[in-house]
Parts: C-alpha cells; sequence; structure tokens
C-alpha cells in the first residue's frame, strides 16, 4: 500500500445472495486513494458502486481481500473498530436523510457531537460556520421540511463536513436536484474538502459534474475498467 | 447532547397528544379500578375496623359478617377471668328486611346489637347518641346506606319522630352514623342488644356473633391472643381486629369474583395503555428509519438509539400520567362526594401506578425496538 493512502483495497470480491442465487457483485477491486483527492466512479446502474462505497464506509462486513481505511483494515474487524472508522468518514447520501424533527444547526451538531473534544461554545460556532459557508447562514433553525431540495442537500453537505473527516464518501448526491443546485452543491464539497485536506469518493451518473474530480473510475459489471487522470 | 428523545416526541404535536391521551385513558382505568376496589373493601370493612377492642371471638367457621353463625357467650364472658383482659362485650349481628317508609317495598340490611353502657362499635355518632338508644325499639341509620331504603336523614329532618319497619316491627329512627355499604349488605342500622332481640324475635339471645375483648393497656395483644387460645373450644376462634378484616376481605377477594373483576379492570387498563404507546414508538421508529440508519452509519452506536427509545418511552410515561392523575382525582372527589365511598388519592397508589406507567411504556419500548433492527446502514445508500 502507499504511504499516503487514505482507502487501499486489494483483491476485494463481495457476492449477494447463496447457493443458486449467488451473484457476484464486485471482482478483484484493486483501489487506492490518496489523502486530499477527489475521485469520481461512474458507471451504470447496478454495476456495484453503491455496494462498493458501503464497504469503503464500514457499513458492510467484508467477505475476503483486504480494505484499509485510515490504514485499519476492515477484513474481520469488530464492531468497535467499524464504529470507529465511520466517525472519521463523512457521508453524503441520494436522499439527503436530514433528522426531520431537528433544525437545519441541530443537525449538523449531531455530526459534532461524536467528537468530544469540542466545547459546546466551538460546536455551536462550527455548526454555523460551516451553514454561513453552505449559504444557509440565515436558515439555522429552519426545519428540514421548510428548505428545497438543494437547501437540504447542502445542510447534508455541512453535517457531512463540519467534523472536517479525512474521507468524504458521496452517493449520487445530485441525483434528485436540477443541474444548476447540483452543480453548486458538489462544488461546495470540493470546496470545503479542498479546505479541510478531505479526500472525496463521489459516486454519480451525472456526466455535468465530472470535471470537479482529479480522477475518473469506471466500474462495470464489478470491476474496475478504467482509472483516469482528469486533466483540466 | 441534544435531548433527541424529547425533540422527536415534540415536533409532532398530534401525535404526542395522541399518547398522551391514551396513557392518561389508561392510568385513569386503572386509577378508577383500584380506587373503587380498596374503597369498596374499606367500606365493607368499616365494621371490622370500628371494633372497640383488640381481639374478637367469633364462631371457626367465620367469613364474612354478612353470614355469621353464633356461638355462646358464655364462652365469651369465660375469657373475663385471663390475666391481661380487661373487659369483654357481646355483639349481635344480623340480616333484617327494612321496609322504605316512602314507597314501602322491603329490602335486606345488616343490624348490629351493641350493649349501650358497653358499645363495641367505635364511631363518634354512635358514641354522643349512645342515651338514646338505652330505650326500647330506637335505632341509628347509616346515612352511607343506598337510597332505596328511603331517603331517611330529610325524612328525620321534617319528623323528628320517625317510625320504620324493621321485620315488621315499628322502630324510632334517633340518629345517624356512616359506615357505609358493603358488597352485600347495602345498609346497615345499629340499636341495642334488647331491642335487637325484639325485631329477631326467634332468636336465641345466649348466641352472640361478635365477642369483642378488650386488653389492659400495655399487654401484647399476640401474647394475649394465645393465652386466649388455650382456653376456647375448636368451635370459635380468636382473631385480632386485623385478622378479622382480613379474613372479610380475603372472602371477598377470592370466594366471590370481585377480586378477579377488578384484577382484571387493572389488567385491561394495563393493556390498553401498552398497546397505545407501542402503536406511538413503533410508529416513531418506522418513520425514522433512513434517519436512524444514517445515525449509525455516521458512527453512533445501536445502544445510542436504544436509549433514544428507552427515554421516549419513560418522557411518555410520565407525560401522560400527569394529566390522567389529575383527572383520577378529580373522578375521585366527585364519587366521594356524590356517594359514601371512601375513595381516596394516596400517596403510595399515586406513585405505584407511576411506577406501573413506567414499567407499561418501558414493555412498550422493547417490543419497539425489535423495528430499529431494521434501521440497517448498509440499505441508506441506495
Ligand atoms: N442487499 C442486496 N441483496 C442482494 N442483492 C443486492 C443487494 N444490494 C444490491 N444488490 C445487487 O447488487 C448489484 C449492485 O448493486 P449496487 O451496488 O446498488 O449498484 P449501483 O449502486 O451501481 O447501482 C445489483 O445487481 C443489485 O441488484
Ligand atoms: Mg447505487
Amino acid at each position: 500500500m502507499k504511504p499516503d493512502s487514505i482507502v487501499s483495497i486489494r483483491q476485494l470480491n463481495y457476492t449477494f445472495g447463496q447457493g443458486k442465487l449467488k451473484r457476484n457483485v464486485l471482482s478483484d477491486i484493486e483501489l487506492d486513494l490518496k489523502s486530499g483527492e477527489i475521485a469520481m466512479i461512474e458507471g451504470p446502474s447496478g454495476s456495484g458502486k453503491t455496494t462498493l462505497l458501503t464497504l469503503i464506509g464500514a457499513l458492510r462486513s467484508l467477505q475476503n481481500g483486504s480494505l484499509k481505511v485510515f490504514k485499519k483494515e476492515l477484513l474481520g474487524a469488530s464492531y468497535d473498530e467499524r464504529v470507529r472508522v465511520r466517525r472519521g468518514i463523512g457521508y453524503i447520501f441520494q436522499a439527503h436523510n436530514l433528522l426531520s424533527f431537528l433544525t437545519a444547526k441541530q443537525n449538523v451538531w449531531m455530526s459534532l457531537q461524536l467528537h468530544r473534544e469540542l466545547t459546546k461554545n466551538e460546536a455551536e460556532n462550527r455548526a454555523k460556520s460551516i451553514l454561513s459557508a453552505v449559504g444557509l447562514g440565515d436558515r439555522l433553525n429552519d426545519y428540514p421540511d421548510s428548505l428545497s431540495g438543494g437547501q437540504k442537500q447542502r445542510v447534508a453537505i455541512a453535517r457531512a463536513l463540519v467534523s472536517r473527516p479525512q474521507l468524504v464518501l458521496a452517493d449520487e448526491p445530485t441525483a434528485s436536484l436540477d443541474s444548476k443546485s447540483g452543480r453548486d452543491v458538489v462544488e461546495l464539497m470540493q470546496q470545503l474538502a479542498r479546505e479541510f485536506g478531505s479526500s472525496i469518493l463521489i459516486v454519480t451518473h451525472d456526466a455535468r459534474i465530472v470535471d470537479i474530480a482529479d480522477r475518473v473510475l469506471y466500474l462495470e459489471d464489478g470491476r474496475l475498467t478504467r482509472d483516469e487522470k482528469n486533466h483540466n | 447532547m441534544l435531548p433527541i428523545a424529547w425533540l422527536q416526541l415534540t415536533r409532532e404535536k398530534t401525535r404526542l397528544m395522541t399518547a398522551i391521551a391514551g396513557i392518561a385513558f389508561a392510568d385513569v382505568l386503572m386509577f378508577v379500578q383500584v380506587g373503587f376496589q380498596s374503597a369498596l373493601y374499606a367500606s365493607a370493612l368499616g365494621p371490622h375496623n370500628s371494633i372497640n377492642g383488640e381481639l374478637v371471638l367469633v364462631n371457626s367457621t367465620y367469613q364474612t359478617i354478612f353470614s355469621m353463625k353464633g356461638f355462646s357467650r358464655r364462652q365469651l364472658y369465660r375469657l373475663r377471668a385471663i390475666e391481661g383482659v380487661e373487659d369483654v362485650s357481646p355483639m349481635y349481628i344480623g340480616s333484617a328486611d327494612w321496609k322504605n317508609p316512602e314507597n314501602g317495598t322491603s329490602r335486606v340490611i345488616l343490624a348490629f346489637g351493641i350493649d349501650p353502657v358497653q358499645p363495641t362499635l367505635n364511631l363518634p355518632e354512635v358514641r354522643e347518641n349512645l342515651d338514646r338508644l338505652t330505650e326500647i325499639d330506637r335505632v341509628l341509620f347509616d346515612r352511607a346506606s343506598r337510597p332505596e331504603y328511603g331517603a331517611i336523614e330529610t325524612l328525620f329532618q321534617q319528623n323528628p319522630a320517625l317510625e320504620v319497619e324493621v321485620n315488621e316491627t315499628r322502630m324510632r329512627v334517633v340518629g345517624f352514623f356512616t359506615l357505609g355499604a358493603s358488597f352485600s349488605a347495602e345498609g346497615n342500622f345499629i340499636c341495642s342488644d334488647l331491642t335487637f332481640l325484639r325485631i329477631f324475635k326467634n332468636r336465641d339471645p345466649e348466641q352472640i356473633e361478635v365477642g369483642v375483648i378488650h386488653l389492659e393497656s400495655g399487654v401484647d395483644i399476640e401474647t394475649a391472643k394465645q393465652e386466649i387460645q388455650k382456653f376456647i373450644t375448636s368451635d370459635t376462634k380468636i382473631l385480632t381486629r386485623e385478622e378479622f378484616a382480613n379474613m372479610e376481605r380475603d372472602y371477598w377477594a377470592n370466594s366471590t369474583g370481585i377480586g378477579f373483576i377488578f384484577s382484571l379492570g387493572v389488567f385491561v387498563g394495563f393493556l390498553v395503555g401498552l398497546v397505545i404507546v407501542y402503536q406511538i414508538l413503533y410508529s416513531d421508529v418506522s418513520d425514522h428509519l433512513p434517519e436512524y440508519a444514517t445515525l449509525k452509519a455516521m458512527g453512533y452506536r445501536d445502544s445510542y438509539l436504544l436509549k433514544v427509545l428507552i427515554q421516549e418511552a419513560i418522557i411518555l410515561a410520565i407525560l401522560g400520567y400527569l394529566p390522567g392523575l389529575g383527572v383520577s382525582w378529580w373522578l375521585y372527589e366527585l364519587t366521594r362526594t356524590s356517594t359514601f365511598l371512601p375513595i381516596y388519592m394516596t400517596v403510595s397508589r399515586a406513585l405505584n401506578l407511576l411506577l406501573i406507567t413506567i414499567i407499561m411504556c418501558s414493555i412498550s419500548g422493547a417490543i419497539a425496538i425489535r423495528k430499529l433492527r431494521d434501521a440497517d446502514p448498509a440499505d441508506v445508500f441506495n
């Protein structure tokens, strides 16, 4: 594994189902993600992108191969170890998945709460400043149901990035947005990640946002078929 | 830490109100059941608890004062010789027919025949009116008797020489006391032993129902009871006042279906509350499944979500309990003023019900927890 890798994958296979219904979803995956790198995974629906992301995010147990996140091997990792890895990752989902009974600020706070080294004041200030950074400084106390789709996704980005994670995983973050707000959201992600030095792995269909990435990977039928540097 | 449980519950006001109303309803149901149960027992045990002595001698077959076998009063008088016994006094108890002076209908009533010089029942109004009972054919009427016996107290105020018919014998009402209806005796009256024997013409005066034993002050009740035990024959038994009352309570609670009915009522209340709280918590979890899964993906542990659910259950328990307590309190007052049932909100009952409510909500929470397993963070990405 390369010394500055945030994610390092070797010989990873993943199957769903058993016996006759057994299906290979990921085959022979090899991947290294450098610190601060912004990578994008493209590929047709059903090619295994989400499965790969959930494995990296320590949300699924590995079956074989090797997957290291923050230099921690996830094959055979315990529940506690997986929880610890999850805390170092910022997630952004296709559906914003904000807690409907919390305000924008409280939603962001939920992420900070996991990192106890912050005082209440620091946490409050961080939540406020990151919401201002995503352009929602005046919507701090609004509940998700009074925000537009783009605004909700921006709160979700603030939530994922407020604790300055080393790694951000985003699964089709623009899928439910129009092209303008989709573009805005991804640019925000890029800008904040650069500021905090986070690596980003974005799964997307959306060709309009590809130029943001340093690197574009193609996943076809469970195999990584292309890995290209983006020159722009 | 953000109070997630509280924020989640209070965000949906309608659902919260439904939950509170449901739990309050369940609590009122349970409060009313236990309240009526203990009030009816207290009422049925009124005579026992008013016994003017430490020990009582009764026929060994005693179960309830509503149908008692007698025993020879010589048995009782023999006990005077025992050291520590200060005095003894007999009491007759029997069921008579009371004719309603307003409409002439007859109804069974419980009659107590006491010695006016050594009253066996320690009720303030009886003590004050003892001298009126020394005259023959005079009775004191229980104003807490059911109205079917006639509006005796009102009639008495209009006509102080009010006469009634008991077992077809004319009696004058000369005063009142408050004891209350029992399960089978719906009314009571007290008269002198001599009057009692005039009402129950065919009775053997030698046969009494209750012998009340008054101990000298400072004598240990249990020791005296054991001492007396040696003297009495097997057709009688010696009981403390408490045992006398407890046997009556056990009779009504166990030998009749009454205890079961009340327990069933409490159980139904408990079940109603359980189902309501479960419904609320279950739909709360189901509605927020993706959000809970997101929390897990962020690095919150399963135990954190468990804690939130339990907190919700306990918050609901307390929020529902308080109005339930208030309404029950008010219902108790209403019952007490419109009937003579001694139904009171006691601290121990209030605390018991609070505990039961918390248990009820915790069980609901424990069942709803199974739904939390569906919050699988591997699925939130899809
Ligand atoms: N929980 C599951 N059980 C069985 N098969 C699944 C499950 N999740 C996904 N799959 C299958 O695995 C394949 C890859 O799915 P996914 O990783 O979601 O693809 P993508 O995100 O690229 O659309 C699909 O064929 C899908 O039907
Ligand atoms: Mg997908």
